[in-house]
């Protein structure tokens, strides 16, 4: 098992999302993390998906997202060959004595607090999975109350983009 | 006088009409000949305009279910897409067993089903129900429209998706305000859909492969699935089967795609396929896959399943290739394409040996191993035939009935079966000369196929003799179709091979279950007359239980062309299927009879 970055290019249409989730779901793979948005084609969303399969799975998954007649195009982008993002907010215990030593946390992960209360602080802050769950850990034990976290969202590096395919019509069969 | 159309074709654009009248248009364009269907609230503008149109003939069936499988029917029989119409919610629900059977077996279907009004969706409203969301996994796509003005291009998309690449059913949910709407007709000269390219053509390196791999293979084997028949590839694979002399199987799927009669063709493989098929796929050192998928009932237990075996496998399908058994040559295109390039490559290869051979040098190295191997399966097939008991009680052998109807009907009828033991023992038992000679459900197993799928077949063929093979246990679940066979002027026949069970299930009680007979009683002799119900629906019914009645039942059933007939064959009721590969074991286990495996030790190769 190992995890696998997917980006698929789908047609920006009602459904999409719920054959693609319902595909995972009736052959068996599951979903780590899936973030959706749009492109700089507004017919076209982008789908990040990560997923915890072996290879020869992976396969399939590919294969059989392919079938859908909504999806374009699927990249599967090999660890380290992309830039890859989350972001997270969490709201994290912080009074008067503590308030200095998570401010430093957050300072040191290039993190950065978006909401203050008395008593507690919202950090904002995007990396990848690993830098996120450092951070984490660091919070941790001043007391998270409230952590909302996004799916990842991933591109290739270099000029080559993935977006670039013509939408050619053809003749309908009869 | 292109002026003249052009100044028609704008008229026609700019006319107002409905968006069921635009749906009706859009079916016509899309070449539909035959509607199975049943109005209903949400569906009810549609039918209006379809009263009108002189193309579709619209055939008012008893349950959506035999709708849905009587388009099924149609499209296997006749290649072309299968048409039905339903209303929302029960409507559309009663389509899902058809959808899902033809998504299994890849059959082209459209299914049009009224949804409630737009505005009205997502409030639970009378008879709603989300039936795109239902059938998303069980169709190759679906749609739901809410503006008139997407019916016609979505009606072409739906066309072009079923019929295209690997055949399926398209589902086209339409909102009621949207078919009630006004709009303008423009059916679409071509369709834009990105995601959907199919790959027809295969890739000539992995031909040029396979191509070397089959003229050096010591021990072939040809495995041929329905793919080949949704190609219409029959005339290519026999060409090949020819030039190769490679021994051929054609799976439950495939029956007719290659003539029973051809010297190569072993049988079917599979659970209940012959010795010779079976042993040959599993004592294979190459496995040639076409349009095939290397189904549970073919490979029995996987990790046993042709082990010596190379497997090239070519499927229109990129995500059947390698899914159960991994392919050592994938091949992605359409199965009559790749057939045609194989022979081409097979001839070329034959060429340069020969050119070699003029040299004075030694060449096909395989070549008289393979002819040998050809002629054990050959041989293996002459030992052990598909055969039956007579029963010694003077009572009627479901087999007999069954090779009886095939010698009266003869290679040139259609014949339909349901699920179970008539079903095997009908791909068994009549000699398959042609392909979609014989139509079943191979995936899902629907029971109660038989007589809504021999509807559409016949219609779709009105010229031939269809004969519906059923069982007692499926003919109960739909045949309530007799009505609209009989009703519509649809003569098909049905033999109903009663043995008063649901037979397939008892022979696994008989099997693996100690004789503990746990609800596969049906008392269908008594309850009810199959005969009296025939005549009830307008039909003739006709009786036979006795061996020596057959051929006469059977004559008096061909004589009647005008109205549907039914004949209840009162049958030996603990005859079973064999051979048989029990499920999960491997397909070395083969048993020929009860506790009777065949002689392997005899039947080694080279002997």
């Amino acid at each position: 098992m190992s995890r696998h970055t997917l980006s698929v290019l789908v047609e920006n249409t009602p459904g999409v999302l719920a054959r693609i989730s319902s595909l995972f779901s009736r052959r068996g793979f599951n979903i780590d993390s899936l973030a959706v948005g749009p492109t700089e084609n507004p017919e076209i969303s982008r789908m990040t998906i990560v997923v915890n399969v072996a290879d020869s799975p992976l396969e399939q998954v590919t294969k059989q997202l392919n079938k859908l007649v909504n999806v374009i195009k699927i990249v599967i982008l090999e660890p380290g060959q992309g830039v890859e993002r989350e972001l997270v907010l969490v709201k994290v215990r912080a009074d008067p004595a503590t308030r200095g030593q998570v401010l430093e946390a957050v300072q040191l992960f290039r993190a950065k607090v978006v909401d203050v209360a008395p008593d507690a602080v919202t950090i904002e802050a995007t990396g990848n999975s690993e830098k996120l769950s450092a951070l984490l850990r660091v919070l941790e034990p001043y007391g998270i109350r409230e952590l909302v976290q996004s799916g990842m969202v991933a591109v290739g590096r270099g000029s080559r983009s993935i977006t670039d395919r013509a939408l050619r019509p053809v003749a309908p069969a009869r | 006088m292109p002026r003249f159309e052009d100044a028609h074709r704008k008229a026609v654009m700019n006319e107002q009409i409905t968006g069921a009248q635009s749906l009706i248009r859009a079916l016509e364009c899309a070449g539909v000949d035959t509607v199975f269907g049943i109005p209903g609230g949400a569906i009810l503008p549609a039918y209006d305009p379809l009263l009108d149109s002189q193309q579709i003939r619209h055939i008012l069936v008893r349950h959506e279910q035999g709708a849905g499988h009587a388009a099924e029917g149609y499209a296997q029989a006749t290649g072309r897409v299968g048409v039905c119409l339903a209303t929302s919610g029960p409507g559309a629900t009663n389509l899902v067993t058809p959808l899902a059977n033809a998504h299994m077996d890849s059959v082209p279907v459209v299914a049009v089903t009224g949804q409630v009004p737009s505005g009205a969706i997502g409030s639970d409203a009378f008879q709603e129900a989300d039936i795109r969301g239902i059938t998303m996994p069980i169709t190759k796509h679906s749609y739901l429209v809410t503006d008139a003005a997407d019916i016609p291009r979505t009606i072409a998309e739906a066309f072009h998706i079923a019929s295209t690449g690997r055949p399926g059913p398209v589902l086209v949910d339409i909102a009621k305000d949207a078919l009630q709407a006004r709009t303008t007709f423009d059916y679409p000269a071509t369709v834009s859909l990105p995601g959907y390219r199919p790959v027809t053509k295969p890739h000539g390196k992995q031909i040029r492969e396979a191509a070397r791999l089959m003229g050096k293979a010591e021990r072939p084997v040809l495995y041929v699935g329905g793919g080949v028949i949704k190609a219409n590839a029959a005339a290519e694979l026999e060409q090949l089967a020819d030039l190769s002399q490679i021994p051929v199987v054609t799976t439950l799927m495939a029956r007719g795609a290659l003539p029973d009669s051809h010297p190569s063709h072993l049988g079917m493989p599979g659970m209940h396929g012959s010795v010779a098929a079976v042993a040959a796929l599993q004592r294979a050192d190459l496995i040639v896959s076409l349009g095939a998928r290397f189904d549970d009932r073919v490979t029995g237990r996987l990790d046993t399943f042709a082990p010596e075996a190379k497997v090239v496998h070519a499927d229109i399908d990129p995500a059947e290739i390698s899914k159960n058994r991994l392919a050592d040559v994938p091949i992605v295109g359409d199965c009559r394409e790749i057939i045609v390039e194989l022979v081409a490559a097979l001839r070329e290869d034959r060429a340069s040996e020969a050119d070699v051979n003029a040299a004075g040098h030694t060449v096909d190295p395989a070549g008289g191993r393979a002819s040998a191997w050809a002629a054990w399966a050959r041989g293996l097939a002459e030992r052990y035939p598909l055969g039956y008991e007579i029963p010694d009680d003077g009572s009627l052998s479901p087999q007999l009935v069954i090779e009886r109807i095939a010698a009266a009907a003869g290679p040139e009828a259609v014949y339909v079966a349901g699920v179970g033991q008539h079903q095997m023992w009908a791909s068994q038992f009549v000699p398959y000369e042609r392909p979609r000679a014989w139509i079943n459900s191979g995936g899902l197993g629907t029971m109660g196929y038989a007589v809504p799928a021999a509807m559409g077949a016949q219609v779709g063929e009105p010229g031939r003799t269809v004969w519906a093979i059923d069982g007692d246990g499926c003919f109960q679940m739909t045949n309530q179709e007799l009505a609209t066979c009989a009703i519509e002027r649809i003569p098909i026949k049905v033999a109903v091979i009663n043995n008063s069970a649901l037979g397939m299930v008892r022979q696994w009680q008989t099997l693996f279950y100690e004789g503990r007979y746990s609800n596969t009683d049906l008392p269908s002799t008594r309850i009810p007359d199959f005969a009296k119900l025939a005549e009830a629906y307008g039909c003739v019914g006709l009786r036979c239980d006795k061996p020596d009645d057959v051929d006469s039942v059977v004559a008096q059933a061909m004589e009647i062309t005008d109205r549907p007939v039914v004949v209840d064959f009162a049958v030996h009721r603990d005859a079973m299927v064999w051979p048989m590969v029990a499920a999960g074991t491997s397909n070395d286990d083969i048993l020929v009879a009860r506790d009777m495996a065949p002689a392997w030790d005899r039947e080694e190769e080279g002997q």
